[in-house]
């Protein structure tokens, strides 16, 4: 009796399984992302949006957890289960896609050679030849803070270094607000709030993340170990075991009016609108002494690009067109205000937070995350190191110094830069 | 085993028929899948190109120290990870067990389902619900230690890198001590009321019938849960990768063979995933298993006397 | 009398004892479920309070209700977790109680091999078995994660029930084959109801990783038909913002099928070693 059940069950599996796997007549593309977040702005305005103009073919967006990306997409494409449509993680990663021929090059792609190189640099060959994605979006690095506690401390916004500890120091003084709202347990807030954030001001932008390539720079140079160091001063001005402290604990910890600046990424202004019950600005990384150029981290994160297995090459190809078109720029950038568009049309945006934020790409020199071209490729990984080095910095573990030489040290063990 | 049905008779089809099923699912299903990822040891992809290699990748694993290093380290961690849980999940597991097999206790069923409960738990719940407990922040634990007087004694554990590890086997063990707690349990309901009654009429009650009585005839069965503690272990993943990310916080302190082998295989951010040099610590990894599991076949099953009831 | 009084003591350290531990096991659990009836700040500003008229909310269970489909997602998980404990069961006490009953050769060998899943993660195996089940056509029905969890929980299944087979009376089952009864009646009649206890804890370890799986699903079978309710709760964790609501949400509900189920696995446990009949 117990086998009949079981192969009736086994039966209805399978029934019920080729019955979803069933297509309609139209080609449906499907897409694999990693933003679970924006779920909701796909089915609701970027897909119909689409299909209205394109008849014939349908979308499908198919978001897993970030966590599990990367992973389960590298497993899809090496079985050839994946998707028609991928989301690019910036450089290496999808490099390496392109290299094992995962990736279609989207070189005749109409509109592509309308894309600025900063923005097509995450998504192409080392000699820039071929482009492999479509850029979409960006995020710019700074400080988001509270005004209402600003307005009652009467603080200003801080241009300089100086001018910025002064502040932490007065929020500190006061007691009623945890000056800045971050953590090290989940080491990338160091690494990306932290270093990232504050460093283009010390190794001047494109300047120096060139000459480090170039191996004219090393990272135990000041200009590298300087953002450290500053680093292990923000120590005195975070919250009691922020060693613990999540990035989760670290959202709410500011967006629950605990903390007064948040060392941010821009990626956060429409979370934070909807969570903060006060007003809030932003401002970028202070620079050394008034007058300094500054320099902010405005980093190219994510860009859609087509599985080169794809059964529907022409009507990927026609989606991606459209993705590269300055309609699905809009709708974008709108509805995700901090993702800011990679596209060479400009956008209107209306969150004034975003506007700030993005106000800055005209009186600041523009840059990437320094570990992200070329440095992280081999073992051990730039970009992790400096996840667990910052963390370290800031806990105490290590110190400045310790943390550059460590990371050039294992650099060093792979890289030779050209000559 | 010592019974075996007589040999007249040449071809015993009912055993292929028995092993059939199994063996052939988990053939195809597992070992196969298996064995494929296993001889990617044996190879590197350069240039797009797989060569075979040898055994250069376990050289490399062994010799380069930024390989070495993180191995070890991870190693090390895991040896930490199966002490806590011998020593701490599995005789909380056979004491609780020893309760609850109690014939007259009343509510035994009650207990056992709420200790149980955790080991149900995904991952996800285990670790988001002690972050939360455990956070400076929000105030659970660092509040309740102030009701009892003993504030000073909090510290964040999770981020500290001499506390991190200890924290997480602890909740490791939290969660999985119905594990053993059921083995031990069915293996006391088995034992036959006469034995009892016997060890009863001779006088021998209470604890001491069971360190003399009870515990050897349960032996076996906390034989099967170290080696399965030791297995499951050895292969643990989940909660670390949920409470502390893939690269193990802080400064590596937490990271295990599990950890350390998803890393290496699948990738983690702008690291990317390198089939070859994870195949390695994978097999590695399994070595080690089958180490420990021969050493308790062999060396320490035999040892343990069997009873047939 | 002196015996009475002492037994009545050593009752009380008992009870004393497991609710000790009872309220260990259960805190975080309480914790987790009232935290999913609160808003979202009220989370974070005062985790251990229970909801109030200004801090109670549905949001979560709303949210994971209006995603719509989370009714065909605990299907799914409910149909793969029980088909594959099914076929473990019987599998792996057939295979099991061939290595210890009968002496042939290869049969210390076998048993090794058989043994050889337990130690290495099943998850490393993922690209080959995705390849296998692309070329079967199996991606995106149950079937696949059927086989994948069947596969999965052999070993362990065969290595607790073989253990516990040896223990089996060999009087009885010789008492069986003087009468005639063929090794298959042996193993069915005979032998499995004695062994019921060792199953139901067979079952209870083979679900749990089943049903809290959140890798093969997310591989085989990522389609809105045949999604599980663990990954339909990953939803909701996204890159920078995660709706802890909705994730508490669905875990908690998760939790009740299984319970369920544990309570049915148990209660044979019970039944199996009071009804067998060798006592």
């Amino acid at each position: 009796m117990m086998s009949k059940t079981m192969i009736a069950v086994l039966l209805a599996s399978s029934v019920l399984g080729s019955a979803g796997a069933a297509y309609a007549e139209d080609v449906t593309l499907n897409i694999e992302s990693w933003r679970n977040d924006d779920l909701p702005i796909w089915n609701e305005k970027l897909i119909p949006a689409f299909e209205k103009s394109h008849p014939g073919i349908k979308l499908k967006f198919n978001p897993s957890a970030p966590t599990e990306y990367d992973a389960a997409l590298g497993a899809k494409l090496d079985a050839n289960s994946a998707g028609d449509i991928i989301t690019c993680r910036p450089f290496d990663k999808s490099l390496a896609l392109f290299q094992k021929g995962q990736l279609a090059s989207l070189n005749d792609l109409p509109g592509i050679d309308k894309f600025s190189p900063v923005a097509k640099s995450a998504w192409e060959t080392d000699d820039g030849k071929t482009t492999f994605c479509v850029p979409v979006a960006s995020v710019i690095h700074g400080f988001i803070y509270n005004k209402e506690a600003f307005d009652k401390l009467g603080l200003k916004v801080p241009q300089t270094e100086d001018e910025f500890f002064a502040v932490l120091d007065a929020i500190k003084k006061d007691g009623t607000y945890i000056p800045m709202a971050m953590g090290t347990k989940d080491l990338w807030e160091a690494a990306t709030m932290g270093y990232q954030n504050i460093g283009p001001n010390y190794w001047k932008g494109e300047e120096g993340r060139k000459a480090l390539i170039a191996g004219k720079e090393k990272l135990t140079d000041p200009e590298w170990v300087d953002p450290f160091k500053t680093l292990a001063r923000w120590k005195d001005y975070l919250g009691d075991g922020f060693e613990a402290q999540s990035y989760p604990d670290s959202q709410n910890m500011f967006t629950l009016g605990r903390a007064a600046i948040y060392p941010a990424g821009s990626w956060e202004i429409s979370g934070f609108n909807t969570q903060a019950q006060f007003k809030m600005g932003a401002f970028p990384p202070p620079v050394k002494k008034a007058g300094d150029t500054c320099y902010i981290s405005d980093h190219t994160d994510l860009g859609i690009g087509m599985n080169a297995k794809s059964a529907h090459p022409k009507e990927a190809k026609a989606f991606l067109e459209w993705v590269a078109s300055p309609e699905f720029a809009e709708i974008y950038a709108n509805a995700l205000p901090g993702f800011f568009s990679l596209n060479s049309t400009p956008v209107k945006m209306t969150d004034p937070l975003a506007q700030e934020f993005v106000s800055w790409r005209d009186k600041c020199k523009s840059t990437i995350r320094s570990t992200y071209q070329i440095l992280s490729r081999g073992t051990p990984n730039l970009e992790n190191e400096t996840w667990v080095e910052s963390a370290n910095v800031i806990n105490g573990t290590d110190t400045p110094e310790q943390a550059g030489e460590k990371l050039q040290k294992g650099l060093d063990s792979w890289y030779k830069p050209a000559k | 085993m010592t019974n075996t049905p007589a040999k007249s008779r040449p071809v015993r089809w009912h055993i292929a028929v028995f092993l059939m099923p199994a063996v052939l699912i988990y053939t195809a299903v597992m070992i196969l899948p298996l064995f494929g990822t296993m001889q990617l040891s044996l190879f590197r992809v350069e240039n797009n190109l797989s060569t075979f290699v040898g055994l250069d990748n376990f050289r490399t694993l062994f010799g380069d120290p930024n390989w070495s290093v993180n191995f070890w380290n991870a190693l090390r961690n895991n040896v930490w990870f199966f002490i806590v849980h011998m020593v701490v999940q599995n005789p909380i597991g056979v004491v609780l067990a020893a309760l609850l097999s109690h014939p007259k206790l009343r509510f035994s069923t009650f207990y056992r389902t709420a200790i149980f409960i955790p080991t149900i738990l995904s991952f996800v719940i285990v670790g988001f619900a002690w972050k939360l407990i455990l956070s400076p922040l929000w105030g659970i634990a660092p509040n309740m230690l102030d009701a009892v007087g003993l504030k000073s004694l909090f510290a964040p554990w999770l981020g500290q890198e001499q506390y991190a590890l200890t924290t997480l086997s602890l909740i490791s063990v939290w969660q999985f001590i119905g594990i053993p707690m059921m083995l031990i349990y069915a293996a006391l309901l088995s034992i036959p009321d006469e034995i009892i009654e016997a060890a009863e009429c001779d006088g021998i009650t209470g604890v001491a019938q069971f360190w003399k009585i009870k515990l050897p005839l349960i032996l076996p069965s906390i034989g099967i849960i170290s080696i399965l503690t030791f297995v499951g272990n050895f292969n643990a993943f989940d909660l670390i990768y949920t409470t502390q990310g893939a690269l193990a916080g802080p400064n590596y302190s937490t990271d295990i063979l599990g950890t350390f082998m998803f890393r290496t295989f699948f990738g983690f951010q702008l690291q990317v995933g390198d089939r070859n040099m994870g195949a390695t610590v994978a097999s590695v990894m399994f070595f080690i298993i089958l180490a420990g599991v021969c050493l308790y076949l062999f060396g320490i099953q035999r040892r343990l006397r069997r009873y047939q009831f | 009398m002196s015996r009475a009084t002492s037994s009545l003591s050593r009752s009380i350290a008992a009870h004393a004892i497991l609710i000790a531990y009872t309220v260990i096991a259960l805190f975080p659990v309480v914790v987790i479920v009232i935290n999913s009836f609160k808003s979202r700040n009220a989370i974070f500003r005062a985790p251990l309070q229970i909801p109030t008229q200004e801090t109670f909310s549905l949001i979560g269970y709303k949210t994971v209700i209006e995603q719509g489909n989370f009714f065909i997602y605990f299907q799914n998980s409910l149909i793969v977790t029980v088909v594959s404990i099914a076929l473990v069961l019987v599998f792996g006490a057939m295979a099991a109680f061939a290595l210890s009953e009968y002496r042939f050769r290869g049969n210390t060998l076998m048993g090794l091999y058989l043994a050889l899943g337990i130690m290495i993660p099943i998850r490393l195996g993922t690209v080959s078995i995705l390849e296998l089940m692309v070329a079967s056509g199996l991606v995106d029905t149950l079937t696949a994660l059927i086989l994948v969890y069947t596969a999965q929980g052999l070993p362990l299944a065969v290595f607790i029930l073989s253990e516990f087979m040896k223990q089996v009376s060999d009087d009885l089952k010789n008492a069986g084959r003087i009468d005639g009864l063929s090794e298959y009646r042996i193993f069915f009649r005979l032998v499995l109801p004695l062994v019921r206890p060792a199953m139901a804890t067979v079952a209870v370890f083979t679900m749990i990783p089943i049903w809290n799986d959140l890798w093969f699903p997310l591989i085989l079978a990522p389609s809105e038909a045949t999604k599980t309710v663990t990954l339909g709760a990953q939803m909701f964790i996204g890159q920078y913002v995660t709706n802890w609501n909705a994730v508490l949400a669905a875990l908690s509900l998760a939790i009740l099928p299984v319970l369920v189920l544990y309570f049915f696995f148990s209660r044979q446990l019970i039944r199996g070693i009071t009804a067998g009949a060798v006592k």
